[in-house]
């Protein structure tokens, strides 16, 4: 009994060490397996990922303008597409999101801040032109569509349905119109009235104003664009360019933009959207296109100048521009590449690239980030300094117009002065409507505004030269 | 069934449970494939698959691989190169965790640095006697030369 009991004692110490060994061995082999299995998984989720699969879960037609239905076989770019809603502000852009009291005719509770606050300069420069009584920040895509209903611009001039090719999702709407053909749709749309217009269009600018819905493809959809490009190779010697067919894929990444972000006008009594590139992009190619069509955007108030109103013209900067000249298109900075575990996608949450700086910039420019933020903003505050002197300098021609006149000079006496006005006015409003103050094409940007400071007191030397013939006769 | 049948039962199980998922997970992530000179290789976990497309297209491509460039000369300094990077870049791919666009560390600029040097020495020679007090880095004017990613 007494030796059981001792060979017992003998016996449990190695026995608990060996169950301790086991239990220990066991736990620690199975966190492995575990964990291997954890890793194996995660391997195959990376390689399904790699293989850039892509789920057709709903059928999409050359009819399907609901973002929504797209995002179903899309959602990763869709859930991005979404987040342009965000209002964010940046050194001289992106918007910020200004509470107002909604109204009847005016539901937004949400909005940018105004710019004619901001500069009330601009109500001069533009007097009797509706920009003079409502103009805010542009918001992003989301806002497009509804931005352009709400403005006050439509309660003081009546709009054609013209201005929707760049504010809705259009395609759909043009086929019905035109009975499949886009081209007879864009040209009934344009001279409908707006808000009878506006009855034909649901989204903002959506998945299929880009994109052919069997490849995915980027292609052109907006008329006005097609024309525009056929216009400008033409002058380039190149006849029937069909863009289409024969632009490059990074071409494209521009060109989809381009469809939008440009210099335009409404031509004749048929309100027909043209983009006035016919002897170039280049804005003194611009102003003589406009000159030979004796085009005026509306009589400026206060001085009766033919004034000229520039839009956002983008595309035609960036044309000027290094980044344009080394091949990078919009969408590289504007929608740069991200990447979803082992897929690479563009980023469709479109957005200011100093926003998005890591992305958008230091693929190609391996500077930190706060350099490359304050290369820009180098290159804004310079522009933006100009600006302004090309502004102060427009709104005294027109100061010392409206004198002239006051004091009963003939319309004769003026007209030189008015010219000048015409040109300083589409010049400044060439940098002052883009949306990068001068980042697309800095040096390009600079020399505008320098022009249109001198048109500005060339102007005020006509008027002084007409004082001085006058008093000597 | 007595207590050290039950012990050799758990332990064979689980550590057969282990070696097996462990072994079947390295055949199928290729891991042998790590310890071969194959530039394919760098590429098998996608988050180098530009970087390996641009170095099929570059002059490089004719005379050096990956290895050649990012692991430094000797054998036991090219394994623990491997070893290491293989280690951290699995497990920030895995977690998700990394910088975009992709930085080079301290450690293997270096290596890349001093790998420019195995086979342009001469003329390395020739330009850095007028740096007397900075060394002079390769990558800074050639960063195209292995492998341009740009705006991809």
């Amino acid at each position: 009994m007494a030796e059981d009991a001792k060979s017992g004692r003998d016996d449990t110490e190695p026995r608990k060490r060996s169950v301790r060994f086991v239990l220990i061995t066991t736990i620690i082999a199975t966190l492995a397996a575990v964990g291997g299995v954890a890793l194996l998984v995660n391997i195959l989720e990376r390689r399904q990922e790699a293989r850039n699969p892509f789920y057709r879960v709903v059928e999409l037609t050359d009819e399907t303008t609901d973002p929504a239905v797209w995002g179903k076989n899309f959602p990763l770019q869709y859930d991005a597409y979404l987040r342009t809603v965000d209002q964010v502000r940046t050194r001289y852009g992106g918007s910020e999101a200004v509470p107002r009291t909604p109204t009847q005719a005016d539901p937004r509770s949400v909005v940018a801040q105004s710019r004619l606050e901001d500069d009330p300069r601009l109500k001069i420069m533009w007097a009797g032109y509706p920009f003079a009584v409502d103009f805010r920040e542009e918001r992003g895509h989301a806002y497009m569509l509804e931005d352009q209903i709400f403005t006050e611009r439509q309660q003081v001039a009546a709009q054609p349905g013209a201005c929707l090719n760049c504010h809705a999702s259009t395609y759909v709407a043009y086929k019905q119109l035109g009975n499949g053909d886009i081209l007879a749709g864009f040209e009934k749309l344009n001279q409908m009235p707006y808000f009878e217009a506006r009855n034909l269009v649901t989204h903002p600018v959506s998945c299929i104003d880009c994109h052919d819905p069997s490849t995915m493809q980027l292609r052109i959809t907006r008329p006005a664009f097609i024309e525009g490009m056929r216009a400008l190779k033409e002058a380039e010697g190149v006849k029937n360019y069909d863009v289409n067919q024969q632009a490059t894929r990074q071409e494209m990444r521009a060109f989809v933009c381009g469809q939008c972000h440009v210099e335009y006008y409404f031509r004749g009594p048929e309100k027909r959207l043209v983009y006035p590139w016919a002897k170039g992009l280049k804005i003194e190619n611009i102003m003589a296109y406009y000159d030979e069509e004796r085009f005026k955007d509306w009589t400026h108030a206060e001085t009766g100048a033919e004034a000229l109103k520039a839009q956002h013209p983008e595309f035609e900067m960036w044309n000027q521009g290094i980044h344009a000249r080394s091949g990078v298109a919009c969408a590289d900075c504007h929608m740069p590449y991200v990447r979803e575990g082992a897929l690479k996608i563009s980023d469709h949450h479109v957005r200011s690239p100093m926003l998005n700086i890591n992305h958008a910039c230091q693929t190609c420019h391996r500077v930190e980030e706060a350099e490359l933020k304050a290369r820009v903003e180098t290159i804004q505050q310079r522009t933006f300094r100009l600006r302004n002197l090309a502004i102060e300098a427009l709104v005294e021609l027109i100061e010392d117009i409206k004198s002239e006149r006051a004091a009963g000079r003939s319309d004769s006496e003026i007209a030189p002065a008015l010219d000048f006005q015409r040109r300083a006015q589409f010049y400044v409003d060439f940098v002052e409507a883009e949306n990068s103050t001068g980042f697309h094409a800095p040096q390009e940007a600079l020399r505008i505004l320098a022009e249109a400071i001198n048109f500005s007191r060339k102007g005020q030397m006509a008027l002084r030269q007409a004082t001085i013939a006058k008093s000597s006769n | 069934m007595n207590l050290r049948t039950l012990q050799i039962a758990l332990l064979g199980i689980s550590i057969g449970l282990a070696a097996g998922v462990g072994g079947y997970t390295f055949i199928y992530a290729k891991g042998y494939s790590y310890l071969t000179n194959d530039p394919a290789a760098c590429a098998n976990c996608h988050i180098m698959t530009e970087h390996y497309n641009a170095w099929l297209k570059s002059s490089h491509r004719a005379v050096a691989v990956c290895n050649d460039c990012h692991t430094p000369s000797g054998v036991i300094g090219k394994y623990v190169t491997k070893a290491s990077n293989g280690f951290w870049h699995s497990f920030a791919f895995t977690t998700g965790h990394f910088h975009e666009p992709l930085r080079i560390t301290q450690r293997n600029f270096e290596i890349a640095e001093e790998s420019c040097r195995k086979c342009h020495q001469e003329i390395v020679e020739a330009i850095d006697h007028a740096m007397a007090n900075e060394s002079l880095s390769c990558v800074r004017c050639h960063s195209s030369v292995g492998h341009a990613v740009i705006g991809e």
